[in-house]
C-alpha cells in the first residue's frame, strides 16, 4: 500500500458513472472501514489527471460517447495503467470490459483500441442483453453465485490471459456462456446492480487483494436477503 | 366508451385506451385534431408533469385549454385529450421525450418548453446523450418559439439551433451527466452559475426570465413574487418556465403567475392523506435528479420517511441508479424502506448508514411510524399504485 490509507479511485464517474457505479466504491470502502482498515474513495473526474498511486480503480459504465472519451483520457493521464503494471487492484464494469480489452467494435462497424490491459476484443452483439444474471464462479475464484443485472449491446471474447470470473446460468454475460474477466488483479464484469452491492463476496476479493489480508465476515442481513430476492427472481433459488 | 373500459380494467387513469383505439383508425388523428389550435408541449426529464398543469392553468386566462393532466404523456394520450376537448383553442400536452420528435411533427407546436434532461430509466428511455440529439433535431425545425432551461447543460445543446429560443435560468440542472460537452466532447468548465465548453463555442447563453428564490424576472426586469403552494427549488423552476412559455403565447406574466400559484396537488402528488393518526405527504420522485431535489424537500423538517421503490418496465427495471441517489442526507431520521424492491433499498441505506427497517406494504409503512407528519417518496409505479389505494 502507497499509503496508510486505502485509496479507491473512482475513475471518471462523471463520464463513467450511469449504472451507479458509485456503490461499487462505497461498498469498498464501507466493508473496510467497518472493519477497521483505513480507507477512502478518490474522485478522479473528466479533464483530471489520473494518479497511479491508488490501491484500487473503479471504472464503470457508460455511453458510446464517454466511453470514447474516457478511453482518450485514460491514455492521455496513463495513471491507472502504470498502477496496473505495479499490481494495483482494478474493477471494470460494463464500458469498463470493453474499454480495457485490445479493441471494441460498435454497432456502426468502427473498431477502437482498447488500453490493452485485459486480453480480449468487444464487438456488437445483434440484440441488446437486458435483464437479471446468475453465474457459478469459474476456477473456484469466489463462493455462492455471482448476481446482478446486464445492460450491453457488447459481446466480448477472452485471449489466453485472460480467464472468465463466472460461468453464466441466466442471461448473457460475455456471449452467453462466460461472464466477466480476471487477469492478475484485474477484475471485469458486464453486471451492474452494482455488482459490488449484490456480491460481497467480490468486494473481499478486491480487498483482499489490495490489502493481502483475507477480511474476515461482515454479516448484513439486508445483503442476504438480497441475494436470496434476486436468485429466485432469476429462478435460480440460492 | 373505451375511456371507461380503460378505468375499469385499471389500466392508468382512462386517459389511453380511446385515443389507441383511434390512432389505430387514423394515423394522423393527432395532427388533424391539433390543427387549427395554438398548440403548447411541453418535454424533459423531470417537472413535465406539474409544469405543464401551472402552464394550462396560465393559458386558460386566454380560453379554454385541452391538456392531458395526469401523465398520459404519448400520443394516444394527446388524442384522447384532445377529443374530450375539441372546440379548445389552446392546447397544453405533456409529451415523453421518446415521442417529443413525433409529436413536434405532427402538432407544429407555438411553443415547445423543455425542462431539464438527466439519466432516467436507461434500460427503457435510453441515453441522455441520444435523446439530447432527437430533440436537437426536433427542435430545429419549431417554427413557433422554444423556451428552454439555459442552466441545464444538456437542454441548452439540444434547444441552441432553433430560430426563436427563449432562454430562462432556473438555478436548477443535474449536472453529473454533463461532464462533457454534448457538441465536441471536450470538458465542460464552471465558474458560479456560467458555464462554458473549454474545446466548442457551447456555453451558457445569457437568459431573458430569471428565477429567484421565491419570485421570477421577467425579460424587462420586473420582479414578480411566486408564493407558490408546491414546494421545492424545482417547482419555482417549473413555475418560471411555465410563466416564460404562458408569456410567448400572450398570457400577461401577473395573469400567469396568479393562476398557476394555486396549483396545489398534481396527479395526487404533493396532497396529504390521513391514515391511522398520520399525515402522510405523497411524494413522487423517479430519477436520481428528482430524488435528489425531494431529499431537499423533506429535509425541510426531520419527520420520519417511507421510501417505496418498484422495478417494473415504467420505473426502469435496473435499480443500479439508487446508488445515484444521496440518501446519506437521511442519516439520524426514522426510514422504513418499502415497495416491491423494499430489500434493494435496504442494501443501499446500509451502505449509506442509514438505520431502516423493511415493510414492503407502504401503507402498513405508513402505520408502523408514530402517529404524526410522515414524508412518503415514491418512485412511478409504487406512487400509483399508493395513491390509487390511498383514494380507496
Amino acid at each position: 500500500m502507497s499509503t496508510s490509507k486505502v485509496q479507491i479511485a473512482l475513475v471518471l464517474p462523471d463520464l463513467l458513472g450511469t449504472y451507479g457505479d458509485f456503490g461499487n466504491a462505497v461498498v469498498l470502502e464501507k466493508r473496510m472501514t467497518w472493519r477497521g482498515i483505513s480507507a477512502e474513495i478518490v474522485n478522479i473526474r473528466f479533464g483530471e489527471p489520473v494518479p497511479e498511486s491508488c490501491d484500487i480503480y473503479v471504472v464503470g459504465g457508460g455511453e458510446d460517447t464517454a466511453q470514447t472519451l474516457a478511453v482518450r483520457h485514460l491514455r492521455e493521464h496513463p495513471g491507472m495503467q502504470r498502477a496496473a503494471a505495479r499490481g494495483a487492484v482494478i474493477l471494470g464494469v460494463c464500458a469498463g470490459i470493453q474499454i480495457f480489452g485490445e479493441s471494441f467494435t460498435r454497432a456502426d462497424q468502427v473498431t477502437h483500441a482498447g488500453l490493452g490491459l485485459i486480453d480480449s476484443t468487444s464487438h456488437a452483439g445483434g440484440s441488446r442483453a437486458i435483464g437479471e444474471v446468475i453465474a457459478t464462479p469459474a476456477d473456484g475464484l469466489f463462493e455462492g453465485l455471482l448476481t446482478g443485472f446486464e445492460n450491453h449491446q457488447g459481446r466480448t471474447v477472452l485471449g489466453p490471459s485472460a480467464r472468465p470470473l463466472a460461468h453464466v446460468k441466466v442471461g448473457t454475460g460475455n456471449d452467453g456462456s462466460v461472464e466477466g474477466a480476471v487477469q492478475g488483479r484485474i477484475l471485469c464484469t458486464y453486471l451492474h446492480g452494482p455488482v459490488l452491492p449484490r456480491n460481497p463476496q467480490i468486494a473481499d476479493l478486491l480487498i483482499e487483494w489490495a490489502t493481502g489480508i483475507k477480511p474476515g465476515p461482515l454479516d448484513l442481513p439486508d445483503v442476504t436477503r438480497l441475494r436470496a430476492e434476486r436468485a429466485k427472481a432469476a429462478g435460480v433459488p440460492l | 366508451m373505451s375511456s371507461k373500459l380503460s378505468q375499469k380494467m385499471g389500466l392508468g387513469a382512462g386517459g389511453m385506451i380511446g385515443g389507441r383505439v383511434a390512432l389505430k383508425l387514423d394515423p394522423q388523428a393527432l395532427a388533424h385534431l391539433t390543427s387549427g389550435r395554438q398548440v403548447a408541449l411541453v418535454t424533459g426529464t423531470n417537472g413535465k408533469t406539474t409544469s405543464t398543469m401551472m402552464l394550462s392553468r396560465a393559458v386558460s386566462f386566454l380560453g379554454e385549454v385541452a391538456t392531458n393532466h395526469g401523465g398520459a404523456n404519448m400520443p394516444d394520450g394527446h388524442v384522447t385529450a384532445l377529443s374530450k376537448q375539441p372546440d379548445a383553442p389552446y392546447a397544453v400536452l405533456e409529451v415523453d421525450e421518446g415521442y417529443f420528435p413525433e409529436v413536434v411533427r405532427a402538432a407544429a407546436p407555438a411553443v415547445a418548453v423543455l425542462l431539464n434532461l438527466s439519466r432516467d430509466q436507461l434500460d427503457r428511455v435510453g441515453e441522455v446523450r441520444t435523446i439530447e440529439k432527437s430533440l436537437r433535431t426536433a427542435l430545429a425545425s419549431v417554427t413557433g418559439v422554444v423556451v428552454a432551461n439555459c442552466d441545464d447543460i444538456m437542454v441548452t445543446s439540444a434547444a441552441r439551433d432553433s430560430a426563436n429560443v427563449v432562454w430562462v435560468a432556473t438555478g436548477t440542472g443535474w449536472h453529473n451527466d454533463a461532464a462533457s460537452c454534448p457538441r465536441c466532447g471536450d470538458p465542460i468548465r464552471w465558474q458560479g452559475e456560467h458555464w462554458q465548453c473549454t474545446g466548442c463555442d457551447l456555453a451558457r447563453p445569457r437568459p431573458q426570465w430569471v428565477t429567484g428564490d421565491g419570485y421570477l424576472v421577467t425579460p424587462n426586469g420586473v420582479k414578480v413574487e411566486l408564493s407558490l403552494r408546491l414546494p421545492g427549488k424545482f417547482n419555482q423552476a417549473n413555475a418560471v418556465m411555465a410563466a416564460a412559455a404562458a408569456a410567448a403565447l400572450g398570457v400577461p406574466v401577473e395573469e400567469a403567475v396568479q393562476r398557476l400559484r394555486a396549483v396545489s396537488n398534481v396527479a395526487g402528488r404533493y396532497r396529504t392523506i390521513q391514515r391511522s393518526g398520520h399525515r402522510a405527504r405523497l411524494l413522487l420522485s423517479k430519477n436520481p435528479a428528482g430524488w435528489s431535489e425531494t431529499l431537499t424537500v423533506v429535509r425541510e423538517a426531520d419527520h420520519p420517511a417511507v421510501l417505496v421503490i418498484n422495478a417494473h418496465e415504467a420505473d426502469g427495471r435496473d435499480l443500479s441508479w439508487l446508488w445515484d441517489v444521496p440518501f446519506e442526507r437521511l442519516r439520524g431520521r426514522q426510514v422504513i424502506a418499502s415497495g416491491e424492491r423494499a430489500t434493494d433499498l435496504a442494501v443501499r441505506l446500509t451502505y449509506a448508514e442509514v438505520e431502516h427497517t423493511i415493510v414492503p406494504d407502504p401503507l402498513l409503512a405508513i402505520d408502523a411510524m408514530p402517529p404524526g407528519p410522515v414524508e412518503v417518496i415514491a418512485n412511478y409505479t409504487a406512487f400509483r399504485d399508493l395513491n390509487a389505494r390511498a383514494a380507496q
